[in-house]
């Protein structure tokens, strides 16, 4: 009963407001889940988007966190009415992507019916292949991207007789740091992560050319299973379990929980979303830096490049929306992907640029050079080349498979289970969600 | 000897009725219905493809050890926090009852957190809890206990017992103090008079008199700490470490909102339906019975 409400509420929430001024511009609705600062920012595009034609009228609406706004175009959905644009987090992007019938209109078909050009090409490999089909045709537009980093406290290191400008670039040197902070007691925890999931199997899997889910996890057929339980997946797993067990990593929480701690400065050594450069940038009161995300030499001798994370913006479809609807919101993307739009976005948020023209055009203005390190991200995304293991993930359901992964996690950081018992447990109780799943979409 | 009155015809029952009937309508029996419905169905997150599959949500909770996992919990978690909430509120209340300076500024005072929210409430817990930043947290782990409720399963459920537990107190304390307070006072003074002591005198006389006020708040902290400890639990840890504080209507909003797996969810919501309106059906059967009497 408590979900209807909840429906009920949203649905009745979701009716689009639109302004009476300008009766004559077409009006599209944007729903987005950026708060604070980063909201600031989705109010200056909307409003730059608004003056720089006359023909669209751009409303831009905070709607919660990503989760919330997605069950809200959800149910806006279901009642006929769903926001022309909404952002969904890159967990949501299987269940999206997947919506039966005309649920959403992916980006290509948007481009083919308005004829605006929009050009996958336009946008770096990684961030772009997460949102494509198979093919490469894109299904949403790549918007707020971030992959992640490793952040790690400089004056700890200093403390500890580390070099604070030579992070640790494999495992076991990790380990080797953390044991150093933790005997010269430079920091109240040695190493901590932030979304362990994300960061500590699917990057993990990816930097590694470790397969996380079979069909090209899970790109090409609903019918993936998970292969994250792998010997390279229990080792590493076991080797946090040891670092817990001997007091140099500590677990403080799921998803992204633990950055208290990283903003803080109370760990000598975090692994956190490479967006945290913003808040770091201004509240951090020690000095900190940005590292690549470990690998182990054992695996791979060059790491691959890691995945994202972040949204991307998804075109929605409703009852009675007209073709000149759907030719604003295209306008509205094509005006996004512009590259001095792009690159003002990331320099002001801390995301990466999601154009190869954005990024360019960051380091014409030599905002890189200024702020060193912020160009980490892009060059961890952007190495080599990608294979079907670096692509990113394809998965119905993915944040609930999260949470399953998170919960053997830390039953096994209890002492309740080995490193291979919780891989295996979570792939066992991480395949039952994907078959519901596919059992829903094939209904 | 019937003294009941009987009005002829049938349209202003009817009319009187009404409001209540349409009101019951809209926001239960339909909403209701379509969980029921929902409950029969397999359907992806837009109810775009929706296929009835009669009873086979509810088999499949049923054969899933992890849901009735999620029962028991429930089970303990309620029991656990209608006997503290209760416990600490009946304790109160004899004191609040006696002749003490200021109590009206002290009975006040106690049913304050009644009005806090739950995520409010939440969020206090964490400032005094948390390992790193609550207040208590800190010094335990100062002291070398090792509390960290963010992987210690029993710690959390006894986090999330209290926490629940403290805003119950409250609407407690206001039924026992009341209980108390329409016990004849002859009853009480006589026992005094035969020489019955303070805690003798509790035990033989209040207590037993208070019977109905504790049963009907027994039903009403089990359907309490059941259902709306919702924002408490998810604020304060999500149902985590592992699936430690995760209760029944956690994972109801779990499967059914994080996850869109709305058949699912909608069949846990039946089966959680029909356990209230068993509760309320035993306590409608009780508490009439005693009237009675």
């Amino acid at each position: 009963m408590k979900r209807r409400t909840l429906l009920a509420g949203s649905a009745a929430a979701a009716l689009p407001f639109a302004p009476a001024r300008a009766a004559d511009r077409t009006k599209i609705v944007w729903w987005h889940a950026m708060t604070a600062a980063l909201g600031d920012q989705i109010t200056r595009i909307a409003d730059e988007f608004n003056k720089s034609q006359d023909t669209v009228e751009l409303q831009a609406v905070f709607k919660g966190g990503y989760a919330d706004t997605m069950n809200a175009a959800i149910a806006a959905f279901r009642a006929g009415q769903a926001p022309h644009i909404v952002q969904v987090f890159e967990v949501g992007t299987g269940t999206m992507i997947n919506a039966p019938g005309k649920v959403v209109k992916q980006v290509w078909e948007l481009s083919k019916e308005t004829g605006i050009p929009l050009e996958p090409k336009t946008y770096i490999g990684a961030v772009r292949g997460y949102y494509s089909l198979p093919d490469g045709r894109m299904a949403s537009m790549p918007f707020n991207s971030s992959t992640a980093v490793m952040w790690y406290n400089k004056d700890a290191f200093k403390k500890a007789g580390l070099d604070p400008e030579k992070p640790p670039v494999t495992w076991p040197e990790v380990v080797k740091a953390a044991q150093a902070i933790k005997a010269a007691n430079a920091a109240p925890i040695p190493m901590t992560t932030s979304w362990p999931t994300w960061i500590q199997l699917e990057q993990f899997s990816a930097l590694h050319n470790l397969p996380f889910a079979t069909k090209s996890n899970g790109f090409e057929g609903l019918d993936a299973e998970l292969t994250f339980n792998s010997k390279h997946h229990v080792k590493h797993v076991q080797r946090l379990l040891d670092m817990a067990k001997d007091g140099t990593f500590k677990y403080s929480g799921r998803d992204n929980a633990p950055d208290a701690v990283l903003y803080a400065g109370d760990a000598g050594i975090s692994f956190g979303s490479s967006a945290a450069r913003g808040t770091l940038v201004k509240t951090a009161k020690f000095d900190f830096g940005a590292g690549y995300l470990p690998y182990d030499p054992e695996i791979i001798k060059t790491p691959m490049n890691s995945i994202i994370g972040g949204a991307s913006l998804w075109t929605m479809t409703a009852p009675n929306r007209t073709p000149a609807e759907y030719k604003a919101v295209a306008q509205f993307l094509q005006f996004l992907a512009k590259p001095e739009g792009d690159a003002l976005w990331s320099q002001n948020t801390g995301y990466v640029p999601v154009t190869f023209a954005g990024f360019e055009l960051s380091q014409k203005q030599g905002f890189y050079d200024k702020n060193p390190g912020a160009d980490l991200a892009v060059k961890q995304l952007a190495r080599g080349t990608t294979t079907t293991n670096t692509k990113g993930l394809r998965l119905g359901n993915l944040s609930e498979i999260r949470n399953i992964i998170q919960e053997e996690l830390e039953k096994a950081l209890q002492g309740g289970q080995t490193a291979q018992a919780a891989l295996d447990s979570a792939v066992t109780r991480g395949n039952k969600v994907l078959r519901t799943f596919q059992k829903t979409i094939k209904a | 000897m019937d003294r009941r009155t009987v009005f002829g015809g049938w349209r202003l029952p009817v009319l009187l009725v009404l409001p209540q009937l349409l009101l019951t309508s809209f926001f239960f029996y339909w909403p209701a219905g379509e969980a029921v419905w929902s409950s029969m169905t397999s359907q992806d997150a837009f109810g775009e493809g929706l296929t009835f599959v009669g009873w086979d949500n509810f088999a499949e909770l049923l054969d899933d050890p992890l849901y009735l996992e999620a029962a028991v919990r429930t089970v303990v978690f309620c029991g656990a926090v209608s006997l503290l909430a209760m416990g600490l509120a009946l304790a109160l209340a004899v004191f609040a009852d006696r002749e003490v300076r200021g109590k009206h500024a002290y009975r006040t005072l106690l049913i304050w957190p009644y009005a806090v929210a739950p995520a409010m409430s939440a969020v206090l817990f964490l400032f005094v809890l948390d390992p790193r930043v609550g207040l208590l947290g800190r010094w335990l782990n100062q002291m070398g206990v090792d509390w960290d409720y963010h992987l210690n399963g029993n710690q959390a459920l006894l986090m999330v017992v209290m926490a629940s537990a403290w805003k119950q107190v409250s609407y407690n304390f206001i039924f026992f103090l009341a209980g108390m307070q329409s016990i004849p006072r002859a009853v009480t003074e006589a026992a005094r008079m035969d020489g019955a002591k303070g805690w003798h005198r509790f035990r033989t006389i209040t207590f037993p008199l208070l019977a109905p006020t504790t049963f009907f708040l027994l039903v009403v902290n089990l359907v309490y700490a059941a259902f709306d400890t919702f924002g408490t639990i998810n604020a304060l840890t999500h149902g985590g470490p592992g699936k430690d504080t995760e209760t029944l209507v956690l994972k109801v909003f779990r499967d059914g909102v994080v996850n869109h797996d709305i058949g699912s969810s909608s069949a846990q919501s039946v089966i959680l339906m029909v356990g209230v309106i068993a509760m309320t059906a035993v306590q409608f059967r009780f508490m009439g019975r005693r009237t009675e009497s």
